[in-house]
């Protein structure tokens, strides 16, 4: 059942990607999302088993690499966490497989986009079935490279290559750290399998290190390195820059990778090492810094973006926050648990406003937008849905989630705790105006577009709207119904079972009731406030903005981080680059090397043929003058 | 007056042959005429032989001559051939105008 869970995908994707010219698109189409659908449909029975009969196992398909100690598996370990993963991995990969029939039905190379979508589920499902750091490694660099191939899917696009380069590359400064980290487990435990290593963590943790001229704890260190991966994938802040500019793919591809998987692996790593982590406050303590630090950041850039993917993107970059400050305050289920409903409400809001870019003909500026709420009702409606989850509208599947996040962070009692609390607080007031202000310059106002009658504006069709109220019903219902199994309270909550380890267990205090309310009240008055600032009086937004132009320009330059990159990093190394190119390259290997040798060899044959006179006489004589010399040579001989 | 001896077919054969090879050379206009040259040569070689026969009682040597001259006229015959259809295509046989080889 896990093997077919596992190469399903795989199969699909050598299908569509290797035959989809012999079969044809619409084959190529319902053979991709038929055998994702059954993965997960799998990997649903899967996660029941775990939830009803602590269902694990580890199945071995390969002995991959077995060279001295080093030996390592390819296998595939199924316990309550990659339970979970499987899940929302399988479950939103199928959906968006769905909706991509529909949303790519204009696009001429319609099998190779849904080979790479089922590529990147199988990679994906290596990287959160495996059971040891290398196949982890593997999986995580097979996302990645999915995903440079769907950024790039419209390779005729000058700013999509731009932008898949930039995600690749980015993400490699993350994978150095990661790799680096697995270096130091294999050196420190000559293993990189999950249990060996968590098993001997207690017997190095006082061990030091000399790294980068420092002592510092060894576990301290390992930490630090795999978070720096984390921090790649999962576009935290200082290594976020590359989201916001993946959202030139395909929106389906946004949807899957940039919102509910592939950017979510980092916390699972996390999650995964948490018998690591657990060991090293000073780490915990800055994954809590920096997630609350990107939550906060990437909030108040999405305030101003225009570009509704944009938007939606940095909110992903901030809920992805939200889950890093759980982790640190050592809420490993709670992050895990908004992970799951995050997959849900976000996957929801990237294909809703697929849609509507859709239903727009490619427009993304909300600014070009505006009342077209009777237009497209099943669309508005269920963007509606995703956002009323997304900010935390009680009741909904967000509200459970980050609440819970905010009042775990409360409860952890320490400075950072309250801080992330507060930060929490803000960002969820913050998260909830943009997300309003997102759908009512989308749906309400007046309508703005010029290129576009909007006569002319149509729902999306029903193949996109199926899998859009399916995640709908997810995003509503998901808070609520595993609220109790992934953060419930008590003796007898046992899903996590080995998968989570907790060095002291979850305060399982009340937090004061104030902290409790003020989260939903602030979300609920957001709403009209979000109305009357973006709908009814849209000068309020204007004027604040004119009256605080270096701040309404630091938020809609990104923080200029991409700026401040440039002029540190970009630069340099475009320099030292030309240089290498220019000058070293071109000028001293390829003018001595190949080029050389070449013109050297040319420059002899053509003397060489200046013999060939075309004079018989001379040939004649040239023949002679040979015979003459040969039996001169022979005589004296 | 002197016999003539084996010394003066030898001289003979190596007149006529330096006269083919200057024919071949000094020749500038005809190609037909280096086509004889390397008659002339051919026949030089055949005097020696002839002679070397004579002088050493061995008959093989007029037999070789007999192939040679076999020899020669199939490759006149080929050689005239291909002139007369090197001249169909080019409308030339001037030596100095045929350097189609010239690299």
């Amino acid at each position: 059942m896990e093997i077919a869970l596992l190469f399903l995908p795989l199969l699909a994707s050598i299908v569509s990607g290797f035959f989809g010219k012999y079969i044809g698109d619409r084959q190529s189409e319902i053979v991709t999302s038929l055998f994702v659908s059954i993965s997960a449909l799998l990997s649903l029975f899967i996660f029941y088993q775990v939830i009803v009969n602590q269902y694990e196992s580890n199945v071995v398909i390969a002995t991959w690499i077995n060279s001295g100690t080093l030996d390592v598996n390819w296998s595939i370990k199924v316990d309550a966490l990659s339970s979970v993963m499987l899940v929302v991995v399988t479950l939103i990969s199928s959906l968006v497989h769905t909706y991509s029939i529909g949303y790519m039905s204009h696009d001429p190379h319609k099998p190779r986009f849904m080979a790479y979508l089922s590529l990147f589920t199988f990679a994906m499902l290596i990287l959160v079935t495996s059971d040891n750091f290398l196949q982890l490694f593997f999986g995580w660099e097979g996302v990645g490279l999915c995903s440079y191939f769907l950024i790039g899917f419209w390779f005729k696009k000058e700013s999509a290559n731009a932008a898949a380069i930039k995600a690749f590359i980015v993400n490699r400064v993350g994978d150095l750290g990661f790799a680096l980290g697995i270096f130091l487990i294999f050196y420190l435990f000559g293993t990189v399998n999950y249990s060996e290593v968590f098993q001997q963590i207690p017997q190095i943790i006082d061990k030091e290190l000399l790294f980068l001229g420092m002592h510092i704890k060894a576990i301290d260190l390992i930490c630090i390195l795999l978070f720096i991966g984390a921090m790649g994938k999962s576009a935290q802040i200082f290594l976020h820059t590359w989201l916001p500019d993946a959202m030139e793919g395909p929106t389906p591809v946004s949807a899957l990778i940039h919102a509910a998987t592939m950017v979510t692996a980092g916390v699972f790593l996390i999650v995964r090492c948490s018998p690591i982590f657990e060991y090293s406050p000073l780490t915990l303590n800055i994954i809590t810094v920096v997630g609350m630090t990107t939550a906060f950041f990437a909030a108040t850039v999405a305030l101003v973006q225009t570009d509704i993917k944009k938007i939606i993107a940095y909110s992903t970059c901030s809920q992805l926050g939200y889950m890093f400050f759980a982790v640190g305050v050592g809420a490993y289920n709670v992050a895990m648990f908004h992970l799951f409903t995050h997959a849900f409400f976000k996957a929801l809001l990237f294909l809703g406003s697929g849609s509507v870019i859709h239903s727009f003909k490619n427009e993304q500026d909300i600014n070009q937008m505006g009342a077209v709420y009777k237009k497209i009702p099943y669309t508005w409606v269920l963007m509606i849905i995703g956002t009323l989850a997304l900010t935390g509208f009680p009741f909904l599947s967000g509200f459970y989630s980050k609440d819970a996040i905010i009042e775990f962070a409360y409860l952890k009692g320490n400075t950072a705790g309250f801080y992330a609390a507060g930060i929490g607080i803000l960002t969820a007031l913050l998260t909830s105006i943009y997300s309003w202000r997102l759908i009512f310059k989308t749906f309400h106002g007046t309508y703005n577009n010029k290129k576009l009658n909007i006569e002319e504006m149509k729902e999306s069709p029903l193949v996109m709207i199926i899998p859009l109220v399916v995640l709908s019903i997810g995003a509503i219902f998901a808070g609520f119904l595993f609220k109790d199994l992934f953060i419930g309270h008590g003796e007898e909550n046992i899903f996590w079972g080995e998968s989570i380890k907790f060095l002291t267990p979850l305060s399982t205090e009340h937090p004061p009731l104030w902290i409790i309310l003020i989260t939903p009240i602030i979300v609920f008055f957001s709403i009209p406030i979000a109305y009357y600032l973006f709908v009814v009086n849209k000068k309020i937004p204007v004027w604040f903005a004119e009256a605080n132009k270096p701040l309404y320009n630091f938020f809609v330059n990104k923080w200029y981080f991409d700026e401040i990159y440039n002029v540190i990093f970009i630069k340099f190394s475009k320099k030292i680059g030309l240089f290498f190119w220019k000058s070293i390259d071109v000028k001293i290997i390829d003018r001595f090397g190949p080029d050389g040798i070449s013109s050297l060899i040319k420059n002899l044959s053509i003397k060489a043929s200046k013999f060939q006179s075309g004079f018989i006489y001379q040939y004649a004589f040239m023949m002679l003058l040979g015979f003459s010399a040969l039996l001169t040579f022979l005589i004296l001989n | 007056m002197t016999e003539i001896g084996l010394g003066h077919y030898l001289t003979l054969g190596a007149i006529i042959f330096t006269i083919g090879i200057v024919g071949i050379f000094l020749n500038r206009k005809n190609i037909i005429v280096i086509l004889m040259s390397i008659e002339l040569i051919l026949l030089a070689v055949n005097i020696n032989f002839v002679s070397f026969s004579i002088f050493l009682n061995d008959l093989s040597g007029q037999v070789f001559t007999l192939f040679i001259l076999t020899v020669a006229a199939a490759e006149a015959a080929i050689g005239l051939a291909i002139i007369v259809v090197y001249y169909r295509n080019s409308s030339t046989i001037d030596v100095e105008k045929i350097d189609s080889l010239k690299g």
